[in-house]
């Protein structure tokens, strides 16, 4: 089973969903159960070719979508089985595919870590993101993965949804808090150019754009009370104290923002590794093709420069709670900008100047600082 | 050619009145030129000048009719170029003065009959254009006559498009108008009345020679600028170049000097030998000094030495354009350019645009102000920047607008000279239904849109003209913009009392719309001194945030990074706070501030 790289993340792309929400600009294949199969024999394949990169033992092991769950439970189990153990096993799920047979499943396969696409808690809103589930299907969701043994659900929210007022988000992250997660992931609504969703919504989001201002900073002043940690820009997980002493971070998401190596398979899937970047054809019917025939998938190739490396680290890095170690990454930020920024009470610098934080305010405008401290 | 049988003139119309037509027909009437070589306004050589249907550089033509050497001086049609108008009338006997019959007199037409009267020039009145089935010759007739004080019976009518009359305007040239005087055995003495750079002959000087004669190879001085050089060449246009052997008493034509720049030898100066010198020179010399200043900046920074190279090519040929390098915190390296008035800027900002192919931001212009500073220092200032925060006194350039209206608008006219400080000068009806109002107006008030403004309130009848008239004293308040407590000099002006805080808001209020929220708070204010007239906050951005970063998202969020950093490159720094060149644009551009 084991490789003898070093990457210790690992990531599988599930494409299949039952519908495309509006909103979404992830590589999804809408239908096609009938290809289930192949599909997971594609990603076999794929990791039989790859698998002289990774580590003997995983940190973590990531299946995102796509609707994972949506693979047809026996596919999805024969895939679980197959892959390398690791110590997070997350498996990203739509509320409606969770029921208590699929929950039981997932436990007896080794997923240690569920991740539940709530978006909202009002049907309203579901809609107009078109999402399938209703507010029950989330707690039923939650319940099923509780009675499975899951301790550790996080849910995804969305907030900026057209039409929702500051009550409404009140009320979803209170709904959302009622469930008791381990996690808690909130992006704001990005209406992206060219989408279904765009086309329909764009004109409201820009007319309500002044009163979401706020959300942004509703948001993490509610979940922060309640004994959450901000640790990410758009993550939140319980506080140790509140978690027996556990760790509540995504392992696997915290590897991205540490600049960690991971390792993609799934069509649309990037990895990154030893300074390359690549991402494999987002075309279904190539994917298999290439596997059938027992090669490796097309894929984009984008090399990265040492000084794109450090550039990201410094993107990335900055998006956590925790202080960005310098060291070897000098070079990549501006240290006017950061003095500058300093002033404004927007960074910090570590006591020894070999560190570097935003503040409370700078995480809140995390993009344009990122911006000006990059060199 | 003696004296007596020498006729020099010029025509004096308004734009599209038929001026170029009727020098057309007379080249073709004396045989000057053959029908195969007349195009239409063979005077008119540049291209822009076809265009725009304007002659920007006078030149002379030397025809013969019955025996008599007339010379057609073209002058400019525009106030702009009065002070070259003048010269070139003051180098006449005597002119034509033409009215297009459906149109009447225009503001124009008058002020330049003035200047023409002023000159002691013969004026031949010709109404113009009587083959139209909308001309009323009559009635241009007797507007004309009143004009000049004329008989209207001795008002040509004529048709320079058919040629009906116009061999009768040349003889009425000879009849009416004085033969030269001066003195062919005096020591040589040449009125330039205009000149033009030639790339390989380099100045060429059009001159009225009063006395003497002037020669090739010929050792010559300009008079009030102490140029010397030696004339290559004399000659006159016929209607090319033709070389002569002397230019004598009374004759007007052209002297190669071999200079390379036009301000070496300004117009109005006279020209006299070295061997035999004058001891007085020809009256009326000036030294024109421009009205009207706007910076004019590459909108690309890396075009600035071809801006550079362009003015330099420009003012070898237009000795009146003035020019600086001006560095402006919001536009970066340009210049600030000197005009004698604005269509003379047009004229020069086209003719960069157009034939040297620049793209340029040109600021909203502003007049010169003279001032007299607590110290009792007296400076004269092109750039609101400039002007001092602690004054005295200042005095700003005021006109004498003519303006011709139907009588209905004569309402509107008054109310908006009036609302730019007018003060009514005098009215006059031309006729039953056309009035000429007079005012007095501070220049600053009409750089900006005061013509747009007269044309849609008289529905585009209003005809506008007019003259500098000298400086006055003026209740002028400097008014800066400060951003985040940083004024920002590029965008301070200079206002009357008035009118301060209007202005002030307008800026203040426009500002706040263009420049995007920053990390905090940012005050907008306009102040006169420390005193402020109008602040607006920029309220600091609350949120800026990639929502999503995941493994597969980073390069494209790193891209997206990386663009915004590239936009905060392009972002002019004022303090801490960074503004887009567009809102100094918005602000500052001469068609944004119409709007």
């Amino acid at each position: 089973m084991s490789g003898c790289g070093d990457v210790r993340h690992l990531y599988i792309h599930l494409p299949f969903c039952a519908s495309r929400c509006g909103y979404c600009d992830f590589v999804t294949v809408v239908g096609r159960s009938g290809q289930h199969g192949a599909y997971v024999d594609a990603l076999l394949a794929e990791l039989e070719l790859e698998r002289g990169v990774l580590a003997p033992r995983l940190e973590s092991l990531f299946l995102g979508g796509g609707t994972p769950t949506l693979t047809g439970p026996r596919e999805l189990e024969r895939l679980l089985r197959a892959l390398p153990p690791a110590d997070e096993v997350t498996v990203e799920a739509n509320p409606e595919t969770v029921t208590p047979e699929l929950a039981a499943l997932l436990r007896d396969c080794g997923v240690t870590r569920v991740s539940l696409g709530a978006q909202s808690f009002q049907p309203r809103l579901l809609s107009v993101l078109d999402r399938r589930a209703g507010p029950d299907d989330v707690r039923q969701a939650v319940y099923a993965l509780r009675d499975a043994n899951f301790d550790n659900v996080s849910l995804d929210l969305i907030y900026g949804i057209p039409g929702q007022s500051a009550s409404d988000l009140d009320a979803d992250l209170s709904q959302a808090l009622a469930l008791e997660p381990e996690h808690l992931s909130c992006y704001e609504l990005e209406a992206k150019p060219g989408t279904r969703f765009t086309h329909a919504h764009g004109a409201e989001l820009a007319r309500q754009a002044e009163a979401m201002e706020s959300y942004f900073e509703r948001v993490v002043a509610r979940l922060t009370g309640a004994g959450f940690r901000w640790y990410e820009t758009a993550n939140f997980c319980r506080q140790p104290s509140l978690a027996d002493g556990r760790d509540l971070r995504s392992r696997h998401n915290l590897a991205y923002w540490r600049g960690r190596d991971y390792l993609g398979l799934g069509i649309g899937a990037v990895s990154t590794i030893d300074g390359r970047r690549w991402r494999t054809t987002p075309r279904l019917g190539r994917y298999l093709a290439a596997l059938r025939a027992g090669q490796g998938p097309e894929r984009e190739v984008e090399p990265l420069a040492e000084r794109v490396r450090r550039s990201e680290r410094v993107l990335l890095g900055l998006r956590l709670d925790e202080p960005l170690q310098l060291a070897g990454l000098a070079e990549a930020v501006d240290a006017d900008a950061v003095n500058r920024l300093e002033r404004l009470g927007l960074v910090q610098r570590g006591e020894a100047g070999d560190a570097l934080a935003l503040t409370e305010r700078g995480r809140f405008l995390g993009g344009g600082v990122t911006a000006e401290l990059l060199a | 050619m003696e004296l007596d049988r020498i006729r020099n003139f010029s025509i004096i119309a308004h734009i599209d009145h038929g001026k170029s037509t009727l020098a057309d027909r007379i080249l073709e009437l004396t045989e000057t030129v053959t029908g195969r070589e007349m195009r239409a306004q063979v005077l008119d050589t540049m291209e822009l000048e076809r265009e725009r249907g304007i002659t920007i550089k006078a030149q002379a033509v030397r025809v013969t009719w019955k025996g008599h050497e007339l010379n057609l001086i073209d002058t400019p049609g525009h106030v702009d170029f009065t002070y070259e108008v003048s010269r070139s009338l003051q180098a006449c006997e005597g002119a034509l003065l033409v009215v297009d019959a459906a149109q009447g007199t225009e503001a124009q037409t008058v002020a330049n009959a003035y200047l023409a009267i002023e000159n002691d020039l013969e004026i031949v009145p010709v109404v113009n254009k009587i083959d139209l089935p909308q001309a009323d010759p009559v009635a241009a007739a007797a507007e004309i006559a009143e004009l000049v004080g004329e008989d209207p019976e001795r008002v040509l009518r004529i048709s320079a498009k058919t040629g009906e009359g116009v061999a009768e305007v040349l003889d009425a040239l000879v009849e009416r108008i004085p033969s030269p005087t001066g003195d062919p055995g005096a020591s040589p003495r040449a009125l330039v009345f205009d000149s033009s750079y030639d790339q390989y002959r380099g100045v060429v000087a059009f001159v009225r020679v009063v006395d003497g004669s002037f020669s090739a190879r010929e050792p010559l001085r300009a008079m009030a600028q102490g140029t010397r050089f030696e004339s290559e060449e004399v000659g006159f246009f016929s209607p090319t170049m033709r070389a002569a052997e002397a230019l004598g008493a009374g004759e007007v034509g052209y002297v190669i000097t071999g200079l390379k720049d036009v301000s070496r030898l300004r117009v109005g100066d006279t020209l006299t030998s070295e061997r035999n010198p004058a001891g007085e020179p020809l009256p009326g010399y000036k030294d024109v000094k421009p009205m009207v200043f706007a910076g004019l900046f590459p909108t690309d920074s890396d075009d600035y030495p071809d801006l550079r190279d362009a003015l330099e090519k420009l003012k070898l040929n237009d000795a009146a354009l003035f020019y600086e390098p001006e560095t402006s915190q919001a536009l970066g390296f340009g210049f600030r350019c000197g005009f004698l008035g604005l269509l003379h800027m047009e004229i020069v900002r086209e003719r960069l645009e157009r034939e040297f192919d620049l793209d340029l931001i040109v600021t909203a212009p502003n007049v010169a102000y003279r001032v007299l500073t607590k110290a009792g220092e007296e400076v004269e200032v092109h750039n609101p920047a400039e002007m001092p925060r602690e004054v005295e006194r200042v005095e700003e350039p005021y006109i004498k607008a003519s303006i011709i209206v139907p009588k209905d608008f004569v309402g509107p006219v008054m109310e908006l000279n009036t609302e730019r400080r007018g003060r009514f000068d005098h009215m006059e009806y031309l006729s039953e239904e056309r009035v000429l109002l007079v005012y007095e107006l501070p220049l600053a008030e009409i750089v900006l849109d005061y013509y747009d403004q007269l044309k849609s309130r008289t529905r585009g009848y209003a005809s506008f003209d007019y003259d500098v008239i000298g400086f006055r004293e003026g209740k002028l308040e400097r008014v800066d913009v400060l951003i985040a407590g940083e004024p920002v000099d590029a965008l301070s002006l200079i206002v009357h009392r008035d009118g301060a805080y209007a202005r002030g808001r307008a800026l203040v209020d426009r500002l706040r719309e263009e420049i995007p929220r920053q990390f905090f708070d940012v005050a907008v204010q306009a102040a006169i001194g420390s005193r402020v007239i109008a602040r607006e906050t920029i309220k600091a951005k609350r949120k800026d945030v990639l929502a999503k970063c995941y493994g597969g998202d980073i390069t494209r969020k790193r891209k997206l990074l990386e663009r915004q950093k590239a936009g905060k490159k392009r972002m002019k720094q004022v303090g801490a706070v960074e503004v887009p060149q567009e809102a100094f644009l918005a602000v500052l551009n001469l068609d944004g501030g119409k709007r």
